[in-house]
């Protein structure tokens, strides 16, 4: 496998083979600080971010490489009408690994096929969030102790939420895994990850406007955020935005071993008071995002 | 209607009624300078009513489209006034340079020049998708 674009890139096999290793930097981190002495990351951002674009850094520095690129489309070469293939072929010359993030669907995937090195998608609009969904797999294998047999919830944006997406392609694969999908009217699941992903595997899923509805029944409750960035009309997005707010009342019907996870940045969708809940799992889910990462650049890159 | 029957050619059979125009646009026919003939709504057995089209020269043609519009559409190629050989054509893996992705978050979109590339998701349901951004055709 030369590129991570679609999480549906990867076998099942390969996933847990990920997560043994990210598990395993985890328990001895000082074994990989080595591993990638020498190899720079480009991270190619054309737009903005925190996490992933931090975590791909630190994961990098942490295996001992080095990191370029940039932050914001202004601030290259796409300012001045570059295309990604060509943008992808000049970083070929000058880094070992690209990591991208791009607001059209499918812009990485034409990186990839223009580049002469690994491509990481590391989200492309509201379409894909390949590392994402391996971070959110390693939160629920280290917060479950395993990926099948559970209920998972996911609420909020489901339309737009590219995390939503990856995470029930990547969990239908595994055995007795059960959705509840909770969003506004508007915001419900596309129709492709309906047909082709749920219906097509016989995946048991219930659709439903009501989180108090579906909470008893959740093992994992996945949330989140309505994303301004992706209405093209500002007032539908000011309509839906507070669909779904998780306060602690909501959680008294909820199992007491639940898993709240959500990608983040959170608006309002999370209270805070929520966090001091053991069972708030997102600050711990941003910190297996930098482990999974070490694992992924390290296969990518071939490095043992 | 009497079309006369063709000596040498191609006879693309079987067209869902109302769709042989498409087939004349996606294979070009309109270069040819041999004779091309579309009938519509030709009286079948089977479809109630088919359209035809017929071609008047042994042309090289990819045929693999017609099996995205629909798989039941026959290709007979006639030699010297004999059927030689019949193909049914099959849905492809991938349609280049035919169908177009009409997501405006798309990549493609932006970039104007980079290829428009379908591949098939669905063969039951004749299901097509955009390479780029999984967007179904429609």
């Amino acid at each position: 496998m030369k590129d991570l674009i679609d999480i549906l890139d990867l076998t099942t096999q390969e996933i847990d083979e990920l997560i043994a290793t990210a598990e395993d930097i985890i328990e001895n981190p000082a074994k990989y600080s080595e591993k990638c002495r020498g190899k720079k990351l480009a991270t190619l951002f054309y737009e903005p971010s925190t996490r992933t674009r931090l975590s791909f850094e630190a994961a990098m520095y942490e295996l001992g490489g080095n990191v370029l690129g940039f932050s914001e489309a202004n601030s290259s070469s796409a300012a001045k009408g570059e295309s990604v293939a060509d943008t992808a072929r000049t970083v070929s010359c000058f880094a070992d690994i690209i990591a991208m993030r791009h607001p059209k669907e499918g812009a990485p995937l034409v990186a990839s096929m223009a580049a002469s090195i690994p491509v990481i998608n590391a989200g492309d609009g509201g379409h894909n969030h390949p590392t994402q969904t391996l971070t959110d797999l390693l939160t629920i294998k280290r917060e479950k102790g395993r990926l099948g047999k559970m209920v998972v919830g996911c609420c909020g944006d489901l339309k737009f939420g590219r995390t939503v997406h990856s995470l029930i392609g990547a969990m239908s694969r595994y055995e007795g895994v059960e959705f509840y999908l909770i969003s506004p009217e508007e915001l419900v699941i596309p129709e492709n990850v309906r047909t082709d992903i749920l219906e097509k595997g016989n995946i048991k899923f219930v659709e439903t406007r009501s989180l108090e509805d579906a909470m008893p029944h959740l093992d994992v409750l996945y949330m989140t955020r309505v994303q301004r960035e992706r209405f093209f009309n500002e007032a539908d997005y000011i309509r839906l935005k507070d669909s779904f707010i998780l306060t602690p009342d909501k959680l008294t019907t909820a199992k007491e071993d639940l898993s709240i996870l959500h990608p983040l940045p959170r608006v309002n969708e999370i209270s805070t008071a929520i966090d001091s809940d053991p069972r708030a799992c997102y600050f711990r889910q941003v910190l297996c995002g930098k482990y999974i990462r070490m694992a992924l650049i390290m296969k990518l890159l071939g490095v043992e | 209607m009497i079309i006369g029957t063709i000596v040498n050619g191609v006879v693309i059979d079987h067209i869902p009624a109302g769709r042989g125009m498409e087939i004349y646009r996606y294979l070009g026919l309109e270069e040819l300078d041999c004779e091309v003939a579309l009938i519509k709504n030709a009286p079948s057995v089977k479809m109630g009513k088919k359209d035809i089209v017929k071609v008047s020269d042994v042309i090289d043609l990819d045929y693999d489209i017609l099996g995205f519009i629909d798989p039941k559409i026959t290709v007979n190629i006639i030699q010297n006034g004999e059927k030689v050989r019949k193909i049914r054509p099959q849905p492809p893996e991938r349609i280049t340079g035919i169908l177009k992705c009409k997501n405006p978050r798309c990549i493609t979109f932006d970039e104007q020049e980079l290829p428009q590339v379908f591949r098939l998701t669905d063969r039951e349901n004749l299901t097509y998708r955009c390479l780029y951004c999984d967007t179904k055709n429609s």
